[in-house]
């Protein structure tokens, strides 16, 4: 920050710049998400005197760049718009409180919720591509939150619908860098096997139920 | 169905196709294969014992040819899609995954040059072929023993990399410590089937 205050190129000239993105600062936003000496991570937890000298800063690349080391995360939006990741509770009456969720469900959602949407998950699946429309780790995950919820548990066919298509569950390669490049120490690779299961279960019951 | 479910069980009959029957099979092969190791006469007679099976050209074309056929070209089109990153992502899964597709390019080209030079080469007097001495004379070339042992090997990491997957695409093992356990089984099948082959394929040498 001390840098972008009075930026300068190599010669010693003024310049704009560096555009980046950046909010909380504390892992917590998911906006800061770039490749830290080849390490797709969060800039704001990346402490500079653990790095090694010269520390190079490259944006990531499964995103078109907007500017510098800012990127365009709309596609990971709109995979979670194709999952619909939300608890469906809109009405136009009130609809009274939901189930109650037992203790455990409840703590193991949580460390599901943590997700920040960063793209690091992305940023390191080798199926997330060019060649590919695989909507990465992400996504999947939140499918296992939301299916787990009690309210939103009644989406759960649409979901599984939607993780079916091209581009979704099954375009996952099982390389597992995903659960080791999230910051938020999601087990995705949990996540991904369990939609694996749901959807296993939900492709015989449509095939010999309809 | 839909497109969607299309894609979603074409994917799964190619996870499915890998262990059964074409899994089955090449555990099979390598097992009566074996008998090389006693001499070409006992090598002929199970070569003979198997042609003589009833309806053993459907079996062919149902059990080996077609699910072969599928797997395989549906196997380079996914294995398209895929941009592996294994210098910058270290890991032994990560590790696995390439080698997963790259044994699979290989086992590709080893199939149809295996085919080609012991099924469809003397295809009209199949019956009466000396394949034990076929297989003698064309191993003497050092380069095609070796295509044999990489050929051998990619297909019993394969498969044994294959059951890993096959058990979390399915819904077998899903959490960390279950899938674990299956690298135990799937290490166990890699190691018992390239014995088995290795063995085999040395005995049409000795």
């Amino acid at each position: 920050m001390e840098v972008a205050k009075d930026p300068k190129t190599r010669d010693g000239r003024r310049t704009s710049p560096v555009v980046y993105d950046r909010a909380c600062l504390e892992e917590v936003c998911g906006s800061c998400a770039m490749r830290v000496n080849g390490v797709a991570r969060m800039a704001c937890t990346a402490l500079i005197d653990s790095l090694a000298q010269p520390v190079k800063l490259e944006p990531l690349a499964k995103f078109p760049v907007v500017r510098d080391l800012s990127v365009d995360r709309s596609s990971m939006f709109e995979s979670l718009k194709r999952v619909k990741a939300w608890v469906p509770i809109d009405g136009t009456y009130d609809l009274g409180p939901g189930p109650r969720m037992a203790e455990s469900e409840r703590a193991y959602a949580y460390e599901l919720s943590k997700c920040i949407t960063c793209g690091n998950c992305l940023e390191v699946c080798p199926q997330v591509n060019d060649r590919s429309s695989f909507m990465g780790a992400a996504p999947i995950s939140q499918v296992a939150l939301f299916n787990r919820h009690p309210t939103g548990r009644m989406l759960a066919a649409e979901r599984l619908d939607a993780l079916m298509g091209e581009g979704g569950l099954d375009e996952c390669g099982n390389a597992q860098n995903c659960v080791r490049a999230c910051p938020k120490s999601i087990p995705l690779t949990t996540s991904i096997a369990e939609m694996f299961r749901a959807t296993t279960a939900h492709g015989f019951r449509k095939l010999f139920g309809s | 169905m839909t497109f969607e479910e299309r894609h979603f069980w074409l994917r799964r009959l190619h996870s499915l196709s890998g262990i059964v029957p074409i899994g089955g099979y090449l555990a099979f092969h390598l097992y009566e294969n074996y008998t090389a190791t006693r001499g070409g006469e006992a090598y002929n007679r199970m070569v003979r014992n198997l042609q003589e099976t009833p309806f053993a050209i459907f079996l062919e074309i149902g059990i080996i040819i077609v699910p072969l056929l599928f797997h395989g070209v549906y196997g380079l089109f996914v294995t398209g899609t895929a941009r592996p990153n294994v210098t910058s992502n270290r890991y032994v899964r990560n590790w696995m995954y390439f080698l997963q597709r790259a044994t699979g390019v290989i086992l590709f080209a080893f199939v149809i040059f295996h085919l080609w030079t012991t099924r469809l080469v003397n295809i009209r007097d199949h019956e009466s072929v000396d394949l034990f001495r076929l297989m003698q004379e064309s191993l003497q070339s050092r380069w095609i023993y070796a295509f044999y042992i990489v050929g051998i090997l990619s297909a019993t990491f394969h498969l044994a990399n294959g059951i890993w997957s096959f058990s979390i695409v399915w819904g077998l093992t899903v959490g960390p410590r279950a899938q674990r356990r299956m690298i135990w089984v799937s290490a166990a099948v890699f190691l018992i089937l390239s014995f088995i082959g290795i063995r085999s394929i040395q005995a049409f040498r000795a």
